[in-house]
C-alpha cells in the first residue's frame, strides 16, 4: 500500500473552531456577540479543591445522627430585623423581564419551602415573588428601575448593587424583544426599546458616598433592613474592606462564573476574576478589620454543588448565592427539549441566547405562551429538591471533617490539586505543606 | 407645630417620628432646625405634612419623599429628593449635583443653580430650576419635565429617553439622541402650567426652547455606532 501524500488536517489551538466561528459572524453582522449566563472559559475553581476529611487526628460526626447546622444569621451588624436562613445557599438576583413571571414565582416558591431567600433583579420588584418568597431581597440598582420606598419596606433585605460577576463595570442591556408591556411599565420606559440600564450609580460615587446612601436607606426603612452591597469580583480585597467601611451588614462577592442576562461574549470571559480567586482576599479584608463573622459575606459565581458550597464556607464566607443553577434546576437547558434547542442554532447544554425571549423552557423569556411552559409549583419543587440536595451534600462534608456546623469548615480542611489553586485558596498543595506565594519551597 | 432641634434630637429620631406619622394626623405643619448640612433628613416621608427646615441640608434630603410638602430654607447637598413618588420639594437655596435623581412623580423647584446631573434618569418628577443648571443634566431621562429658566451646561438630555427639557437661557451643548422640538400647543399649555405651580410669573412662554429624544438609539443598530 502505498503511503499517504497528506496529513490529517490540523486545527490551531489558537484559532480553534468555535474562534473561527465569532470572527466570522462578527465579520458578517458588525457587532459584538451578546449572550446570557457566566465565563465558559476554564478557569481555576473549586473543583480544584479537595477537602481532607477526618483522619487519627480529626474526629468525624456520625451522618444522619448526629447534628450539622446549617443556618445562617444576615444583617446581625446594624440591621433591627436580621434575616435568619435555614440553608446557606441563597438564590442570586435575577431581575423580572430577563425572567417571566413564571419562573420568578417558581424560584420564590422553591427558596421558601427549604427557608432561604430569593433577590429581585433590575426592574422591581413583583407582587409574584413578594408573594412567593418568604425571604426576599431587594436589588437597589443604578437604573433605579420601579424603585420605591413602598418596595423597599416590605423586603426583608436590600442588596445595594454595584456591580456583578459576569460584567463588573457593565450596566445591564435587556433587548427590545423582551420588554413587554408589563416590563416596559415597570421600568417606566416604551414598550419594545433596548433598555440600558446604567453602569453607574446616579446620586453617588465612591465609597464616602456609598455611606451617606447606606445612611439614607437605613432612615427610610427605620433601620430594620439588612443592606448588603454586591460587587462583581475584581478587587475583593478592597472592596469588602471598603463596603465595611461605608456601613454594609453583608458584602456579596460575584465572580466571573456567575450569570447575566445578556452581555457582550467578550467582556464576559475578559473582565473580573474567577469566584475561587475572589474568596481569600475578602475574608482577609474582613478578618484584618475584625469583621469576620460580624459583616457576613455571601460568595456568588459558579455553585454548582454542596461541595463547592462546602468549600466557600471553609475558605471564610457565610453563605452562598446560585443563579445559573437554579435556573437548570427549573428546567433550563432540559435535554429534553433538544428540537426546539436545535431550531434555535444550539443545543442543550449550551444554550445561552437568553436576550433573545425565545427560551423553549419558558424561564428566559416574556413571551407568555413560552412561559406557561413553566410550570411554577413543578418547578419550585425541583428547585427545593436542588437546594435540599446542596445543603445535604454541604453537611455530609461537614461532618466528615468532623464539624457540627458548616461554618465550622476551615481553611485547613482543604489542599489544593493544582499549584494555581493553592496559590489563590491559600490552602497548600495536595501532598505537600506548600502554600504557593506564601511559603518559600 | 412639632419643632424638631437637630442640635438636641437626631436625623433618626426626626425620620422615625416623621414615619410613625398617620395619614390623618393633625401635626401637619412642621419645623427643622440647626440641620447644618446633616444627611437623609426628612427622607423616606410618607404624610400629608409640610416640612419647613430652616438651614442648610446634606446629602438625600427629602430622599423617596411621599406626599409631603418639605421646604428647604437653604441649600441642597447631593441628590436632593432623589427617587421622589409624590408631593413637592422646594430648595430655596442651590442644590448640588444629582437633584431630583430617578424621581418617578412630584414637584421639585429650586430657587437658584443646580449643579451636574440634575434630573438624571427621571422617571416622572417634574423639576424646575430657576437658575440655572450642569453638565450631563437628564441624562437617560425617562419621563418627566425638566424645566430651566437659566442655562443648560454640557450634554445635556444624554441618552434621554420620553422625558421633556424646557430651557429659557442657553445650552452647552446637546447630549446623544438628544435634539430640539418644536413647542406644541400641548406642551406650552404643560409649560405654562408648571411654571404656575413654581410661581414663576414672568415666564414667557416665547423665550423657552424644548428637547426631547431623536428616538435614534432606542433599538442598537450598527450604524449609530458613532452615538454612543
Amino acid at each position: 500500500m502505498a503511503a499517504s501524500r497528506s496529513t490529517e488536517p490540523r486545527f490551531s489551538a489558537t484559532f480553534d473552531r468555535y474562534t473561527i466561528s465569532e470572527i466570522q459572524r462578527a465579520a458578517a453582522t458588525g457587532i459584538y456577540d451578546i449572550r446570557g449566563g457566566g465565563a465558559k472559559r476554564r478557569v481555576p475553581h473549586f473543583d480544584d479543591l479537595l477537602f481532607l476529611g477526618a483522619s487519627v487526628s480529626r474526629y468525624p460526626l456520625e451522618g444522619y445522627r448526629e447534628k450539622c447546622g446549617t443556618d445562617v444569621v444576615l444583617g446581625s451588624r446594624f440591621a433591627k430585623k436580621p434575616i435568619h436562613l435555614k440553608t446557606p445557599v441563597t438564590i442570586a438576583g435575577m431581575s423580572f423581564g430577563a425572567l417571566s413571571s413564571t419562573a420568578k414565582e417558581a424560584l420564590g416558591r422553591g427558596a421558601s419551602v427549604v427557608g432561604t431567600s430569593t433577590t429581585t433583579g433590575d426592574g422591581g420588584m413583583t407582587n409574584e415573588e413578594r408573594t412567593h418568597s418568604s425571604t426576599l431581597v431587594y436589588q437597589y440598582l443604578p437604573s433605579r428601575y420601579g424603585m420605591n420606598p413602598d418596595d423597599l419596606r416590605r423586603a426583608d433585605a436590600i442588596e445595594i448593587v454595584v456591580g456583578q460577576g459576569a460584567k463588573p463595570g457593565g450596566g445591564g442591556m435587556l433587548l427590545g424583544q423582551k420588554i413587554s408591556k408589563r416590563v416596559a411599565e415597570m421600568r417606566t420606559l416604551p414598550e419594545g426599546i433596548d433598555q440600558r440600564s446604567a453602569s453607574r450609580h446616579p446620586d453617588w460615587t465612591g465609597p464616602d458616598d456609598l455611606e451617606i446612601k447606606i445612611e439614607e436607606l437605613r432612615e427610610i426603612t427605620d433601620w430594620e433592613k439588612p443592606i448588603y452591597v454586591k460587587v462583581g469580583a475584581s478587587r475583593p480585597y478592597y472592596d469588602t474592606a471598603l463596603a465595611v467601611k461605608a456601613g454594609a451588614d453583608v458584602v456579596v462577592i460575584d465572580g466571573m462564573q456567575g450569570g447575566t442576562a445578556a452581555t457582550q461574549e467578550v467582556f464576559i470571559e475578559n473582565v473580573g476574576i474567577p469566584t475561587l480567586a475572589a474568596v481569600r482576599p475578602a475574608v482577609e479584608a474582613l478578618q484584618e478589620l475584625g469583621m469576620h463573622r460580624k459583616v457576613q459575606l455571601i460568595i456568588s459565581g459558579g455553585i454548582r454543588n454542596g461541595a463547592d458550597v462546602a468549600k466557600a464556607l471553609a475558605l471564610g464566607a457565610d453563605a452562598v448565592a446560585i443563579g445559573t443553577a437554579a435556573l437548570i434546576a427549573l428546567g433550563d437547558n432540559n435535554p429534553a427539549l433538544e428540537s426546539e434547542y436545535n431550531k434555535l442554532g444550539t443545543t442543550a447544554g449550551a444554550y445561552d441566547d437568553w436576550h433573545e425571549g425565545l427560551d423553549p423552557a419558558g424561564i428566559t423569556t416574556q413571551d407568555p405562551e413560552l412561559a406557561k411552559r413553566l410550570d411554577p409549583v413543578a418547578g419550585g419543587r425541583r428547585l427545593a429538591n436542588f437546594l435540599s440536595v446542596l445543603t445535604l451534600e454541604a453537611q455530609t462534608i461537614a461532618r466528615a471533617c468532623g464539624k457540627s456546623h458548616v461554618h465550622n469548615l476551615e481553611p485547613e480542611d482543604l489542599v489544593a490539586l493544582t499549584v494555581e489553586a493553592a496559590a489563590i485558596a491559600r490552602v497548600p498543595l495536595v501532598g505537600t505543606n506548600w502554600i504557593p506565594g506564601r511559603d518559600r519551597y | 407645630m412639632p419643632m424638631i432641634d437637630l442640635d438636641r434630637q437626631t436625623v433618626r429620631e426626626l425620620n422615625a417620628a416623621l414615619h410613625r406619622l398617620a395619614p390623618d394626623t393633625n401635626e401637619t405643619l412642621w419645623e427643622v432646625t440647626n440641620s447644618d448640612g446633616k444627611h437623609a433628613i426628612g427622607a423616606g416621608v410618607d404624610a400629608p405634612i409640610e416640612i419647613h427646615i430652616k438651614g442648610h441640608v446634606g446629602y438625600y434630603c427629602a430622599g423617596m419623599n411621599k406626599q409631603a410638602s418639605i421646604c428647604i430654607h437653604g441649600n441642597a447637598g447631593t441628590g436632593v429628593a432623589e427617587n421622589m413618588m409624590s408631593g413637592v420639594v422646594h430648595v430655596m437655596g442651590d442644590a448640588s449635583q444629582s437633584a431630583g435623581a430617578t424621581g418617578h412623580g412630584g414637584l421639585l423647584i429650586v430657587d437658584g443653580d443646580a449643579a451636574a446631573r440634575c434630573g438624571i434618569s427621571m422617571k416622572g418628577i417634574d423639576i424646575i430650576v430657576k437658575g440655572s443648571i450642569g453638565a450631563m443634566s437628564a441624562f437617560m431621562a425617562q419621563a418627566g419635565n425638566l424645566v430651566v429658566l437659566g442655562d443648560a451646561g454640557e450634554a445635556l438630555g444624554d441618552s434621554i429617553y420620553e422625558a421633556t427639557i424646557f430651557v429659557r437661557g442657553k445650552v452647552r451643548s446637546l447630549g446623544a439622541d438628544c435634539i430640539e422640538k418644536p413647542m406644541a400647543k400641548e406642551d406650552r399649555a404643560r409649560l405654562a402650567e408648571l411654571l404656575r405651580r413654581a410661581g414663576v410669573e414672568d415666564g414667557d412662554l416665547d423665550e423657552f426652547r424644548m428637547y426631547g429624544s431623536a428616538r435614534r438609539l432606542y433599538n442598537f443598530h450598527i450604524d449609530n455606532i458613532a452615538s454612543y
